[in-house]
C-alpha cells in the first residue's frame, strides 16, 4: 500500500489531520458547540465551488471561506446578534447555497466535487502536504502554548472574563483554528464528515479521560488511529476515505463506553 | 479604610422606561464580608455585574478600588464564583486543573504553570478541604464539593475582591452551612473583601458583617441582626434561633 506515492501524500496528510481535528474538537465539545464544525463544513463546500469559478486552488479558497465563516459565527454568537443554533443555521444553510449555486455556474457538479464532500486519497498532492503540514503543526503549537488559557475559558468563561483573561481574543482563535482545521482535513475525510473527526475522538475519549488534559492526549490518539486505520480499509474496500475513518471513530466511541460500563462494575 | 467597591446613585435599565435598579449608593470598604440578598428578578445579578465592571450603569458611577469600574486596569485582582460550573458533571477535569485554572490571569496566558503557582494551588486546594481529592473528577464529586473546588479556583488567583454569585444553588442545607463556615475561616484568614449574593442568606447570616437587600434598590443595608425578623429566611437554622 505504502508503495504507491498517492498513499504516502495520504497518510502523512492524515497523521497532521487525525491530531490537529480533535484538538480542536476538544474546545468546541467542551462548549457544547459540536455541530460548528458542520456549519463551518459547508461554508468550505462554498469556498471549493469559489475555486473552480475563479481557477485557483480549491483547498485555498475553502480554507479562506472556512475560517471566514468560523470568525463569522463566533462574531455573531458572541454578540448575542442570533442564538447559537441560529447562527450555525444561517452559516449551513448559507454555505451549501452558495456551494451549489457556485458549484454550478463553475460546471463542476461532478466527480471532482463529490471527492471534497466525502474524501478521496487520490486527491492530495505534495504541494497540499505542505500547506497541511505548515498550517497543522502552526495549529498544534498553538493550542499547546495557549492550552493553559483555552482550558480556563472552557472550565469557567465567565470566571475568566472578570479575571481579565482575554476570553473574546481566545473564543475567535479556537474558530479560527477550526476554520483552518476544516480547510486543512476536506481532502482527506471531506467537507461533510470532517466535523465528525473532530468530535467523535473527543466523545470517545471522555468516557475514560481521568482528566482534561489526558482527554485531549487520548482524543488526539483516537484521531490518529481512526484516520490511518480509515485510509487502510478505504485502500483495500476502495471506499471514500471519509465514511470509513468516521465510523472507525464512531466504533472507538463504542469500545471506551464499554469499557468505561466495565470499569463502573469493578 | 481604604474602598473596594463604590457604586454612586447607580440606576440600571435593559429596556427604556424599565428600570432593575434605580439609585443605587453602595460602599464596601475593603475587607468586609457583605451578603447581598433580595428576591429573583429583584436586581443581585445586575448589581453584581455593575459592581465588576461587566455592565455599564445607565446612570451614577461604578469605581472598583477607585478606578472606573469598566476600566480598571488590574483585573487579576478580582475573583468570581458562579452560580453553576461550566463544566460541571459532563467534562472531564479533575480538581486540580479546575483550581489551576485560577492562576492564568497571574501565572500568564503561555506554557506550563510554574513552581510557585503550583504551590499557590496546592494550598486553595487543602484550604477548602479537598486535597485528597485533588486529583478526582469534578463530576464525581457532590455538589456541595464542586462549589468548593470554585471557590478554591478563586482564591488560587490571590482575589482583593471576591464575588460569589448564588454559589449554594442546588446545594442541601446541611452543605450551604458547611460552604459558609468554610467562606467565614477563608475570609477570617486571608482578609479577603468578600460580596455572596444570594436570595438565599440565612446560611451566610451569622457569618457576614453586613447584609444588603436588593428590590430595585437597596431596601436595607445594615447587621443582619437589625433586620426586622419578618425579612429572615425561615429555612434556616440561624433565622430558627
Amino acid at each position: 500500500m505504502l508503495e504507491s506515492e498517492f498513499m504516502r501524500l495520504a497518510f502523512a496528510t492524515g497523521a497532521v489531520v487525525g491530531l490537529l481535528a480533535p484538538a480542536v474538537g476538544f474546545f468546541l465539545v467542551q462548549r457544547n458547540m459540536s455541530l460548528v464544525g458542520d456549519g463551518i463544513g459547508h461554508t468550505a463546500f462554498a469556498g471549493v465551488a469559489a475555486g473552480y469559478l475563479l481557477g485557483v486552488s480549491p483547498v485555498l479558497t475553502a480554507l479562506v471561506a472556512a475560517v471566514a465563516g468560523a470568525v463569522g459565527i463566533e462574531w455573531l454568537r458572541s454578540r448575542h446578534r442570533a442564538a447559537g443554533d441560529q447562527a450555525l443555521a444561517l452559516l449551513f444553510y448559507t454555505g451549501l447555497a452558495a456551494g451549489v449555486v457556485l458549484a454550478s455556474f463553475a460546471g463542476a457538479l461532478d466527480v471532482d466535487l463529490f471527492s471534497f464532500l466525502f474524501g478521496s486519497i487520490l486527491t492530495v498532492t505534495r504541494g497540499d502536504l505542505v500547506l497541511v503540514a505548515v498550517l497543522g503543526f502552526a495549529g498544534l503549537a498553538l493550542i499547546g502554548l495557549l492550552y493553559r488559557a483555552l482550558a480556563a475559558v472552557v472550565i469557567d468563561e465567565e470566571g475568566a472574563k472578570v479575571a481579565g483573561v482575554p476570553v473574546a481574543a481566545l473564543n475567535v482563535l479556537v474558530a479560527g483554528l477550526a476554520g483552518v482545521t476544516i480547510g486543512l482535513s476536506m481532502q482527506i475525510v471531506g467537507i461533510l464528515l470532517i466535523a465528525a473527526l473532530m468530535v467523535l475522538p473527543v466523545i470517545a475519549a471522555g468516557r475514560v479521560a481521568w482528566s482534561m488534559s489526558s482527554s485531549v492526549l487520548l482524543a488526539m490518539g483516537i484521531g490518529l488511529v481512526s484516520v490511518f486505520a480509515g485510509l487502510t480499509v478505504a485502500y483495500y474496500a476502495d471506499l471514500p476515505p471519509g465514511g470509513a475513518i468516521v465510523l472507525l471513530a464512531a466504533a472507538a466511541f463504542v469500545v471506551t463506553s464499554a469499557l468505561e460500563a466495565v470499569r463502573a462494575r469493578a | 479604610m481604604p474602598v473596594a467597591v463604590e457604586l454612586d446613585q447607580v440606576g440600571f435599565s435593559y429596556r427604556p422606561g424599565q428600570p432593575v435598579l434605580t439609585d443605587v449608593d453602595l460602599t464596601v470598604e475593603e475587607g468586609e464580608f457583605v451578603a447581598v440578598a433580595g428576591p429573583n428578578g429583584g436586581g443581585k445579578t445586575t448589581l453584581v455585574r455593575l459592581a465588576l465592571g461587566l455592565a455599564r450603569p445607565s446612570s451614577g458611577s461604578v469605581r472598583l478600588f477607585g478606578e472606573p469600574a469598566h476600566r480598571l486596569s488590574r483585573r487579576e485582582t478580582l475573583g468570581y464564583v458562579a452560580q453553576r460550573a461550566q463544566v460541571g458533571t459532563e467534562g472531564p477535569v479533575t480538581v486540580r486543573e479546575v483550581v489551576s485554572s485560577g492562576r492564568l490571569a497571574q501565572g500568564g496566558l503561555f506554557g506550563p504553570l510554574r513552581r510557585r503557582d503550583r504551590a499557590i494551588v496546592d494550598e486553595a486546594i487543602a484550604d477548602v478541604g479537598l486535597g485528597d481529592l485533588a486529583d478526582a473528577r469534578l463530576g464525581h464529586l457532590s455538589g456541595g464539593q464542586q462549589q468548593r473546588a470554585f471557590i478554591a479556583k478563586a482564591f488560587a488567583g490571590e482575589p482583593s475582591l471576591l464575588v460569589l454569585d448564588e454559589p449554594t444553588a442546588g446545594v442541601d442545607a446541611e452543605s450551604q452551612e458547611a460552604l459558609a463556615r468554610l467562606l467565614g475561616r477563608l475570609h477570617a484568614d486571608r482578609g479577603v473583601t468578600m460580596l455572596y449574593v444570594s436570595h438565599e442568606f440565612g446560611a451566610v447570616e451569622g457569618i457576614v458583617e453586613r447584609l444588603v437587600l436588593v428590590r430595585g434598590g437597596i431596601v436595607f443595608d445594615g447587621p443582619p441582626h437589625a433586620l426586622p425578623s419578618a425579612w429572615h429566611d425561615p429555612s434556616h437554622a440561624h433565622a430558627r434561633k
